[in-house]
């Protein structure tokens, strides 16, 4: 086994040098840790082929600063300690930059980590570009400028959620559904608060929570639904948990409106199908409008090349890290995050702001329903998302207790 | 309050059922040849996967018949070339041996299906509702499901106390060398019972698959459960088993149903504490996932044949 | 020179210790680092298994209950040395694998007493009981386990010892190091003294040793007790490994892994859970970068092991060495090393058959791209070498059987 070791040691040396004598510049590599085996790997597998896809294009417009942007898989089953074996074997391959989303437990234990990597290791430093783990307060009390946050933190869209269900006057009983962890406790903290706050006549009438990612028959929960009488849902489930949730409602035929963080999550459009019409709300980056033509090809090409729909915000942060990196003229971690922060960006959606103060993008949210007879239909059926309401970077904003410490 | 009663019921007796069809196989696999299938969970996978697949080119009925003699035969060529070879080396090496191959049939699965669960649905006309009781629908599949179980077990039962077979089966069980000595071929009966349990495991697979999502975990996460349904019914005891699968799917969904929290039921009695403290916060839906581990515990301790064994183990 | 013989192993393993870090790469030590912790824990797990005859699937339970013990020193410790006063201000992270074995212990010796009175089967089951339920019971306590996060702390606090730091991967292999021989030398001892010996002996034939004296529960119990304690202590250096614990430690995964680790490397001899050890956390981190197929080609090898060399890895190892001691080898090697080339043979069949049997699923396959060879699966060729390999393979066995078996 040392032989081997050894071996792959020198085999590494060599292409490391010849690669360095080439005439073009090295490629710079992301590593995505997320779970791309095992029950999410719904959520994980199609963030991989997104960010593929973006860098080709990217690639032939002259990557990052004339290097080449190549993404690295690696799979962390969901588990934290396992993301940080492979945060540790990313970084002992000689890559810098950190893509992760799914799982704020998965993005804290990132976070701690590359804090205390960079802090050892200060020639060698690590950025953490993050797409999904919202938990509000990686960009609040534990801010850092080696993380970056490229989605609504769940307090934004809590508020934003919230607004919508205070001017609507049918809904009057609230049930929280929501995983036990931090990000689920944020959503139903926030929930209960911002309600409160906006519609004091609207009554919490459930507010449960469930193990991650481990239950497998919603029914019980379905029926604590329907015994409560509410009127509307409101949950922040992910990955198998919102499949399975929506799938035990439709079975059920439980038609009362659930309004969802991650309702186009793979897999739930497909479960629903007909019965979560009018039924499944979505608050996210973008919608299933597909209004803008560039945009509607590269969801069509997306689909028929790699078989997983558009994923919006996953491409837009690499496109800004790109801009990014063009503008310092470097893809030096530490000269990239400063041309990251306050960096503006047009995106399909609209105008977004990286945030310099905390590391959180300002971009519009949109609220939309499933729709049947969309012009371009997710998961290759004709369901799709359809705008109902809209919110521009400065609706969605929300101020922050960051109190960043900088490198000087 | 009563919707939330009857629907729990029925819920939980669905899941009892299904765990029945489970732990009957691997309670016959266990009387007769001592051994404990730590794969067993994992045909039940093969099953689902089974069914799934050839219900794509033959349909869900033709699938539902084929798919558990499929699983069978491999349970059958399983036992002649391996489980037979590793028995010389005594239990532990036995039970070493179904640890790996549930290992290695998991891992199979993953290569030939993929990470992502796969979309084995029963047909259309199998979701719409049997009946509509309180607003919420019931569907025929669940009914048709419950039919299976109950069919099933009537069959077992008729099987083992009223056929040539059964007696055979029933004698090994207890004279497994006196049987031998009558002429009767008891290697093969092993082979046959050890194929036979694993079907019963296929079935519920091609049952189960669609209630519980088929995909490569699903036999990590109801494998440990059979394995308390079998030691709590009773190892050796067919209705123990019966009984045992019964409690605990029933116990599962109304600790989640009703949701009451140890002060609550403090507060029942009359002793009133803080509602969101962290012990007292604990809920009995945060209990449900380890009621049968502490019915495990609590029956190993206090009695070990199980509720209606009568073999020690 | 036969005076040192008993003490060449260790001798040479002091040496190896010393010098690995000089022979192998800078990244390889990561990895090393984990190969020290499974050591222990697969040796600890050997304590129950191949000399007490105890057959458990909850032993992650102590590993893992022992790891939160440790983190939640080493928080206590950064907390104490902050505020310059208190016990934990003067207690080194050093000696955390001490707190780790104390966890263990205590744990093992709380509720080992019911679950001794017989071996086998039965306490199989109620140690597969027992780790799922702390498995599941984590969930509860989410000040002690911190949930889905785990909890996390740093180990760069409090005294110092021997100039060790531990800031990098590079410093912690010496922790380990000296972790890893101090506690092989203390299971090693363990077998020689009395307790040691009685729980072979209770192995064996518990009813004659309960008429000589020695009530087997109660030697069970003593010795659940010591290997729950070394569970802990290799739970305690994960913790100063990782930083971070999560209830994935205790889960019937780990578990598996400590028994598949200590079966393939060969459970009647002492430094069998050694090799196990190296063998499947090598294969479980490098193979992976190589094939998807990773975990199958484990669960494989070590269905083999089960199936055709109960004696594992190290019992080979074993025939070698007695060979090489009765001078026997000249005439064995032959047979051995056709036999070995056979078993090769059929290695290389299974590994061409399982990688294109993925061509064929799942369109590409990552070995193939690794060696850059090209596969195809529709190729008669492919499937071609694999007859001819398996054949050869069997050709080769068949032909020097009688040789191993006249030279046996």
């Amino acid at each position: 086994m040392v032989k081997t070791l050894l071996n792959r040691f020198a085999v590494s040396l060599l292409l490391l040098a010849g690669v360095a004598n080439a005439a073009n510049p090295e490629p710079v590599r992301f590593a995505l840790i997320d779970p791309l085996t095992g029950p999410m790997s719904v959520v994980g597998q199609p963030a991989l082929e997104q960010l593929k896809f973006t860098a080709d294009r990217l690639n032939e417009e002259g990557g990052i600063n004339g290097h080449e942007i190549r993404i690295v898989g690696f799979d962390n089953k969901i588990n934290p300690q396992e993301s940080l074996v492979q945060l540790q074997k990313a970084i002992d391959d000689g890559i810098r930059f950190i893509i992760q989303g799914n799982g704020s437990s998965v993005g804290s234990a990132l976070l701690s980590s590359i804090n205390k990597h960079n802090q050892r290791n200060p020639e060698d430093r690590v950025v953490y570009f993050n797409y999904a783990a919202i938990e509000p307060s990686f960009t609040n009390e534990r801010c850092s400028f080696w993380h970056f946050r490229f989605d609504a933190n769940a307090d934004m869209k809590m508020n934003m959620l919230t607004d919508w269900v205070a001017e609507n006057d049918d809904f009057k009983k609230v049930f929280l559904i929501n995983q036990d962890y931090s990000f689920g406790q944020a959503v139903s903290e926030a929930a209960m608060r911002m309600l409160k706050e906006k519609r004091p006549d609207i009554e919490i009438v459930g507010n449960v929570f469930h193990p991650l990612g481990k239950v497998k028959d919603f029914s019980p929960y379905i029926s604590k639904i329907k015994s409560s009488d509410a009127d509307v849902v409101i949950t922040g489930n992910w990955g198998q948990d919102i499949n399975l949730l929506i799938k035990s409602a439709s079975e059920y035929g439980v038609d009362v409106p659930f309004l969802t963080y991650y309702g186009n999550t793979p897999g739930t459009i497909t479960q629903v199908g007909e019965k979560g019409v009018d039924r499944i709300y979505l608050i996210s980056e973008y919608h299933g409008d597909f209004t803008d033509p560039e945009i509607a090809e590269r969801q069509e090409k997306m689909y028929k090349q790699t078989g997983w729909d558009l994923y919006p915000r996953v491409s837009v942060m690499l496109e800004m890290i790109k801009k990014a990196g063009d503008k310092a003229g470097s893809v030096e971690p530490v000269k990239l995050a400063r041309a990251l922060e306050g960096l503006q960006f047009k995106s399909m959606a609209g105008d977004v702001t990286m945030r310099a103060s905390d590391h959180q993008i300002q971009m519009p949210t949109f609220i939309s329903v499933l729709k049947n007879n969309m012009s371009h239909g997710a998961e290759g059926t004709d369901f799709n998302f359809h705008e109902v309401a809209a919110f521009n970077a400065e609706q969605a904003t929300l101020p922050t207790s960051c109190r960043m410490r900088r490198p000087k | 309050m009563l919707e939330t009663i009857v629907f729990s019921t029925l819920n939980g007796i669905l899941y009892g059922l299904l765990l029945f069809m489970l732990s009957s196989g691997l309670t016959l696999i266990f009387s007769m040849m001592g051994v404990l299938n730590f794969a067993h969970a994992s045909f039940y996978m093969l099953g689902a996967y089974f069914a799934y697949a050839l219900g794509l080119h033959v349909g869900f009925w033709p699938a539902l018949f084929l798919a558990p003699c499929l699983v069978a035969v491999i349970g059958a060529v399983v036992e002649r070339y391996g489980l037979r070879r590793v028995h010389a080396s005594g239990h532990v090496a036995e039970l070493l041996f179904t640890f790996g191959l549930a290992y290695v049939i998991d891992e199979l699965v993953h290569l030939f299906w993929g990470s992502i669960p796969v979309s084995y649905v029963p047909p259309d006309y199998m979701q719409n509702a049997l009946f509509t009781l309180f607003g919420t629908d019931y569907s025929i599949y669940r009914g048709v499901t419950m039919m299976i179980a109950v069919f099933m077990f009537a069959a077992l039962w008729f099987l083992l106390k009223k056929t040539r077979v059964g007696m055979m089966i029933r004698a090994a069980l207890t004279h497994g060398d006196m049987v031998g000595h009558l002429g009767h071929n008891v290697p093969r009966l092993f082979m046959g019972v050890f194929g036979f349990g694993c079907a019963l495991a296929g079935l519920a697979g091609v049952i189960g698959g669609p209630l519980l999502n088929t995909e490569p975990g699903m036999a990590q996460t109801l494998g440990p459960i059979v394995f308390v349904v079998v030691v709590v019914g009773g190892m050796g005891s067919l209705i123990g088993a019966f009984y045992a699968s019964l409690l605990i799917g029933l116990l599962q969904t109304f600790f989640v149903a009703f949701d009451a929290s140890i002060a609550d039921l403090l507060g029942v009695i009359g002793i009133s504490v803080d509602p969101y403290g962290e012990v007292t916060g604990i809920t009995l839906a945060s209990l449900a996932p380890m009621t049968p581990f502490i019915l495990l515990v609590l029956i190993l301790i206090f009695r070990p044949r199980g509720l209606m064994g009568e073999l020690e183990p | 020179m036969s005076v040192f013989r008993p003490f060449a192993p260790w001798l040479i393993s002091l040496a190896v210790l010393l010098l690995l870090p000089a022979v192998t790469g800078g990244s390889a030590v990561s990895v090393i680092n984990v190969i020290a912790i499974h050591i222990v824990f697969a040796l600890s797990y050997n304590m129950l298994l191949g000399q007490g005859g105890m057959l458990s699937f909850g032993h992650a339970a102590f590993f893992g209950l022992g790891s939160y013990a440790a983190i939640h020193a080493m928080n206590a410790i950064g907390d104490a040395a902050y505020a310059g006063e208190g016990f934990w201000a003067h207690f080194p992270v050093f000696l955390l694998p001490l707190v780790g074995f104390a966890g263990g212990a205590l744990v093992a010796l709380v509720v080992g007493w019911p679950f001794c009175r017989r071996a086998g089967t039965a306490f199989a089951m109620i140690t597969l009981g027992l780790g799922e339920l702390v498995a599941t019971g984590t969930q509860m306590f989410p000040s002690v386990f911190g949930g889905e996060t785990g909890v996390f702390s740093n180990r760069m606090v409090g005294p110092v010892w021997f100039g060790l730091e531990l800031a990098q991967p590079a410093d912690v292999y010496w922790f380990m190091a000296f972790w890893v021989f101090a506690a092989v030398l203390a299971m090693w001892a363990f077998t020689r003294t009395p307790l040691g010996r009685m729980s072979n002996a209770v192995r064996d034939n518990p009813d004659r040793t309960q008429f000589i004296g020695y009530p087997p529960r109660n030697v069970r119990f003593l010795v659940f007790i010591a290997s729950g304690g070394m569970a802990g202590l290799a739970g305690g250096m994960a913790a100063v490994n990782y930083e971070i614990v999560t209830p994935e430690s205790l889960s019937l995964v780990a578990s598996g892994l400590a028994l598949v680790m200590a079966a393939v490397g060969g459970l009647g001899i002492f430094y069998g859970p050694i090799v196990g050890a190296v063998v499947v956390t090598l294969m479980n981190s490098l193979l992976s970068d190589f094939t998807d197929a990773s975990v199958l080609y484990v669960g494989i090898v070590f269905l083999a092991v089960v199936m055709f060399a109960p004696s594992g890895l190290a019992g080979g190892l074993e025939q070698i060495r007695q060979a090489l001691h009765r001078a026997e080898l000249a005439r064995k090697w032959p047979g051995w090393l056709v036999g070995a080339a056979a078993v090769i043979a059929w290695i290389l069949a299974l590994v061409l058959t399982v990688e294109l049997v993925y061509l064929i699923r799942h369109g590409d396959d990552k070995l193939a791209q690794a060696l850059g060879i090209e596969l195809d699966a529709a190729s008669p060729l492919a499937w071609g070498t694999v007859v001819i390999l398996l054949a050869v393979g069997y050709g080769l066995w068949r032909v020097t059987a009688k040789h191993r078996e006249a030279n046996a």
